[in-house]
């Protein structure tokens, strides 16, 4: 048994929402690079490169990459042989949380009820947490901060089985069609296979952790994101939803298993300030 | 692309005439900023028939809910955000005076009749370049609804603001023309 203080998780967490908010993972930055040389809009290939020139900008000045610095979205993996002491852990996140958001100058994009009053709490918490039990004695926190207009172009529907992988690829691709140019593209689709209501939207914001230079392991799924991705750019939306062949920079799925009545199939979409840092206690 | 176009603010009728989707201008002079929040206000007052907190004849919004200004500088990050929550207010601005937008994404069929009728033109910023952005915006000032955090209005001085034209004032929206060109 190994104890770790919850108070020690607050530097961890406040320094993971700045990081993640001022400084583009390598992924995303090649990966655009990549889009960029086959881009055919010219206006798609001068949008790539302005993006590119502000993740470089970000980093350089301090400031995060978007002004949108997201809903504080944080996984957090406990080893099953860790105790916590030293007060609440739901409180130690969110006040990590709360120093990165202040100090970091990140905006704060939380409102305390979501209908009627909408008052902002001014902090950015309280911030999403998700655990895991997982084997071992350490702790590893990954925070991923999710802006509103990518987020508000997800879906989630429960399909038949006779609706096949063909059905699920025509809501997909459908999906993103709907949503144009509002999210941010170029993006990254987020794919939950399987699981039940709530737990096929989970798998697919979980599946947006992946990075963008790493297969998906399984080559049955990897060859459906590969159809996927491709009939997603050969949409026409492109950078911005002005017109290209760049709408999205990778297709990710995480299947589990499901009731012999269901289909559950969940789209998270992710813009392309795929924003998402680790660490381990 | 062809040249980059150059604006100031107040716009003439001149100026947004001769613009036409896809093309790249550069904007300079005072905009406002506005979102969701401040845009039911504004439309409440209108409604009401109420002075709106700044002379809207003319002018731009731009949709935008800027991250706090670190030391030194006069504004944090500040791209644009989703222009499609707006719509439901957007007309009625623009028949009280407003000729110009900005934000990201498509517009509703209601909002580009409006720009029609109106001579007024929307203008697509690069979503999530907001560094690029905040580098224009020289001066930022709250001058209305500060309760609103990032949401209050703010009156900019900006200098070469870039943007794109997303819907001229002829009905031409470059979201259904750049698609149709790329489909396949």
């Amino acid at each position: 048994m190994r104890e770790v203080n919850v108070k020690d998780l607050i530097p961890v967490v406040k320094k993971l929402c700045i990081d993640a908010n001022y400084y583009m993972g390598e992924d995303v930055i090649n990966k655009i690079r990549e889009f960029q040389d086959r881009e055919e809009s010219e206006t798609g290939r001068e949008v790539l490169g302005i993006l590119l020139e502000n993740y470089e900008l970000a980093a350089r000045e301090k400031m995060p990459i978007c002004q949108d610095t997201g809903i504080a979205v944080t996984f957090v993996e406990i080893g099953q042989d860790v105790h916590l002491v030293g007060g609440d852990f739901t409180e130690a996140i969110n006040e990590g949380v709360r120093q990165g958001y202040l100090d970091g100058y990140l905006r704060k994009s939380m409102v305390d009820d979501p209908i009627i009053d909408r008052v902002n709490t001014k902090d950015n918490t309280p911030a999403i947490i998700y655990t895991d039990i997982v084997p071992g004695d350490k702790i590893k926190i990954t925070v991923a901060p999710k802006g509103g207009g990518s987020e508000n172009m997800s879906e989630v529907k429960m399909m038949k089985a006779a609706d096949g992988i063909e059905g699920v690829i025509d809501f997909v691709v459908d999906r993103i069609k709907r949503s144009g140019g509002n999210p941010c593209p170029p993006i990254v689709v987020g794919v939950g296979l399987g699981g039940n209501f709530e737990q096929s939207a989970l798998l697919a914001k979980k599946s947006l952790l992946r990075r963008l230079d790493e297969e998906n392991p399984d080559p049955k799924w990897a060859k459906v994101e590969k159809e996927m991705l491709e009939k997603i750019n050969n949409l026409g939306i492109g950078p911005q939803g002005l017109g290209g062949r760049t709408t999205a920079l990778g297709v990710f799925i995480l299947s589990k298993p499901c009731h012999i009545a269901s289909m559950p199939v969940a789209v998270n979409v992710q813009c392309h300030a795929a924003r998402h840092k680790s660490a381990i206690i | 692309m062809a040249d980059a176009i150059y604006l100031t603010t107040p716009l003439n009728d001149n100026d947004l005439q001769q613009l036409k989707i896809g093309d790249k201008v550069y904007i300079s002079g005072t905009i406002y900023t506005g979102r969701d929040a401040a845009h039911k206000r504004l439309v409440d007052l209108v409604k009401a028939g109420k002075e709106l907190p700044f002379d809207i004849e003319g002018q731009i919004i731009y949709y935008v809910g800027p991250a706090p200004a670190p030391p030194g500088k006069p504004i944090g990050s500040a791209g644009p955000t989703t222009s499609y929550r707006m719509d439901p207010y957007a007309p009625v601005l623009m028949d009280v005076g407003l000729k110009g937008m900005i934000g990201k994404g498509p517009r509703n069929q209601a909002v580009i009749e409006s720009m029609k009728k109106n001579n007024a033109v929307y203008f697509a910023a690069i979503g999530g370049a907001a560094v690029v952005v905040a580098e224009s915006i020289k001066e930022a000032k709250v001058i209305a609804y500060e309760d609103l955090g990032t949401e209050a209005i703010r009156e900019l001085k900006v200098k070469n603001f870039p943007c794109i034209v997303a819907n001229d004032v002829y009905g031409n929206d470059i979201y259904q023309e750049g698609v149709k060109k790329y489909k396949k």
